[in-house]
């Protein structure tokens, strides 16, 4: 089995993030880190290699620090990684993004055919959560998305994957047969952490640096040229003023109430 | 001065399997009539139906003049790829100029495809929606809370999703008659190589959807698991409950409970939160509160940070007794 997991690095949630006078996220590389969705995406992707054999493919689209995420991914145990790397992608949107990552995915399935593409279910930096269904249909690949269990097993009909999704209002099972586009959630597993071998053993893994012109994707199709959308306005959200905090001496829970009354919140 | 958009704004009537309209509908409605002209789209269940007589006069008090009710044969609407070819078609149909849907995560799936099929630009989790120089701009805040944006869609066919609680549902000021036009889609076999297997709907509450709710009360680790003062007070201020990350794992409630950047996100008029520490995952489900009430016997909890009213204190006591003061003040 050939997965391909796509993997991103952001900036460190835990970190203060900014947007730049030109709306993109400020990227200045000191304190990013691998999406830590994505690492579901990975330990979801090692799994299934481990159970039925094949290969783990860490993608990524970025700039030259981007690397990062795909290094983190061959630590953990994927076999190789691609890194699309080309400054004409910046400020791309998400179909920007999806063009290239489409072209990826199709160029490692020209070489060897690509039988499941895992991603995490969002990128914390946008947290938009459109690539996996929008890469899905460009790939034109059966969607298995938000999964918090997934299996594949081998089936008459090839592979089949399956997966148990938890919506707004129901609970779902969803199965496709491969090639398909998984997206994990949280939920899905563990991520394992890098051991000292891993860590070894990445140094001699290939990394395949890829630019536009080598996908066959057009300038105009990413960047700010083919967004779609353009940030207008971007502040900081003033903090909270008035703030009250109280220690409680009996009779908090009165203060409480007597707190919503006045500001109208009952 | 807000300009309407030329064409209609097409919203996703997003309904419940029994045919009740979800909650949030009415607020996208509200914040449709601001752009232009209303249209809905409805999804037909297997039987074909139509909104009932009661949902259509709802709709046309929320403005809505044409009801096109999605017909895609045997094909199953469940599946957000048939959902999106389904609406792609319509809103080629209709020459929709904006497609606004609630910013579920099956919504996001539809509206990231129905962009891909139809080239439009797409906002989702936006808190608002207006024209502004002749371009549909959207709010939305992002980095957990922290920053306010405003997104402008530079194509013809703007597709948005808006958080549910975003808006005040209001209705139309004149009422009009909603009229159910039948559309029926061929979806192509792209869309119907994914099978659905088991579809359990969760059990209706008798609380407003965690989601939409004004007012949410939450709980953390603190709590042991005992959710039942916190339940109590929920429904003294007819709130709903959630959970962090921490308490659903724990099998103290459901995962759909949960309140973080991978769960649910609110935006309430009120957040309540008990033994709530405020980690950074949490905070981006709900920063974006309006009045946030934070209980905590750990002086140092982070959420603390950015409460409007923090208690140093144990839940078990301020609990019960804000909510009898509540119910005395209620009378």
């Amino acid at each position: 089995m050939r997965i391909v997991v796509l993997v991103k690095h952001v900036p460190d949630i835990q970190s203060e993030r900014a947007l730049g006078p030109d709306g993109r996220v400020v990227r200045d590389g000191g304190d990013g880190t691998i999406n830590e969705l994505d690492e579901n995406a990975v330990e979801a992707a090692l799994l299934l290699v481990e159970q039925h054999g094949g290969e783990v493919v860490a993608l990524t689209v970025g700039p030259a620090d981007a690397v990062d995420a795909v290094r983190r991914a061959l630590q953990l145990g994927a076999d190789a990684g691609v890194h699309v790397l080309d400054d004409a992608i910046a400020g791309s949107d998400v179909f920007g993004t999806v063009a290239v990552l489409a072209a990826a995915v199709r160029r490692l399935g020209a070489e060897t055919p690509v039988d499941l593409v895992v991603t995490g279910m969002a990128g914390l930096d946008g947290l938009t959560s459109l690539v996996p269904a929008a890469l899905a249909a460009e790939l034109d690949l059966p969607q298995l998305t938000l999964a918090s269990e997934l299996t594949v097993d081998a089936t008459e009909s090839g592979w089949t994957a399956r997966v148990r999704r938890d919506l707004d209002h129901a609970t779902e099972v969803l199965e496709a047969t491969l090639p398909a586009l998984v997206s994990v959630t949280d939920q899905a597993n563990e991520p394992r952490y890098p051991n000292f071998k891993g860590i070894m053993a990445a140094r001699k893994k290939p990394v395949e640096v890829l630019a536009l012109a080598d996908l066959g994707v057009g300038a105009t199709t990413v960047g700010d040229a083919g967004a779609r959308t353009e940030v207008v306005d971007a502040a900081r959200r003033p903090t909270r003023e008035n703030r009250i905090l109280v220690t409680d001496d009996g009779d908090a829970g009165l203060r409480l109430a007597a707190y919503l009354v006045e500001n109208k919140l009952v | 001065m807000t300009t309407p958009v030329t064409g209609p704004v097409l919203v996703l009537l997003d309904h419940a399997a029994d045919g009740g309209l979800r909650q949030p509908v009415l607020e996208l409605l509200t914040a449709a009539r601001a752009l232009g002209t209303v249209h809905g789209a409805w999804t037909a269940d297997a039987d074909g139906s139509d909104p009932d007589a009661r949902t259509l006069e709802l709709l046309g008090t929320y403005g809505v003049e044409t009801v096109h009710r999605l017909d895609v044969g045997d094909a199953d609407v469940r599946l957000t790829p048939v959902l999106a070819q389904g609406l792609t078609a319509l809103v080629q149909s209709a020459g929709a100029s904006v497609l606004l849907l609630t910013s579920s995560f099956e919504n996001k799936e539809v509206a990231a495809r129905v962009g891909l099929a139809t080239g439009a630009g797409v906002v989702v989790d936006a808190s608002a929606v207006e024209v502004a120089d002749d371009r549909v701009v959207a709010a939305k805040t992002v980095f957990a809370g922290t920053w306010n944006t405003r997104c402008a869609v530079r194509t013809p066919l703007a597709v948005i999703a808006l958080k549910a609680g975003s808006v005040q549902a209001e209705p139309a000021a004149e009422r009009v008659t909603a009229t159910v036009v039948a559309q029926a889609v061929t979806v192509d076999d792209g869309a119907r190589r994914v099978r659905v297997t088991e579809h359990t709907e969760r059990a209706a509450s008798t609380r407003p959807d965690l989601a939409a709710a004004q007012v949410v009360v939450v709980g953390g680790r603190g709590t042991n698991g005992d959710f039942a003062l916190l339940e109590e007070l929920a429904d003294v201020l007819g709130g709903a409950v959630g959970a962090t990350r921490v308490a659903t794992d724990e099998g103290w409630i459901g995962h759909d409970a949960q309140i973080g950047q991978t769960g649910v996100t609110v935006a309430p008029q009120l957040y309540i939160g008990a033994g709530v520490s405020g980690a950074v995952h949490h905070r981006g489900g709900m920063q974006s509160a309006g009045t946030i009430v934070a209980i905590n016997n750990d002086p140092e909890a982070p959420i603390f940070e950015i409460a409007d009213f923090g208690i140093v204190g144990d839940l078990f006591t301020v609990l019960p007794q804000a909510t009898a003061e509540l119910r005395r003040l209620k009378g």
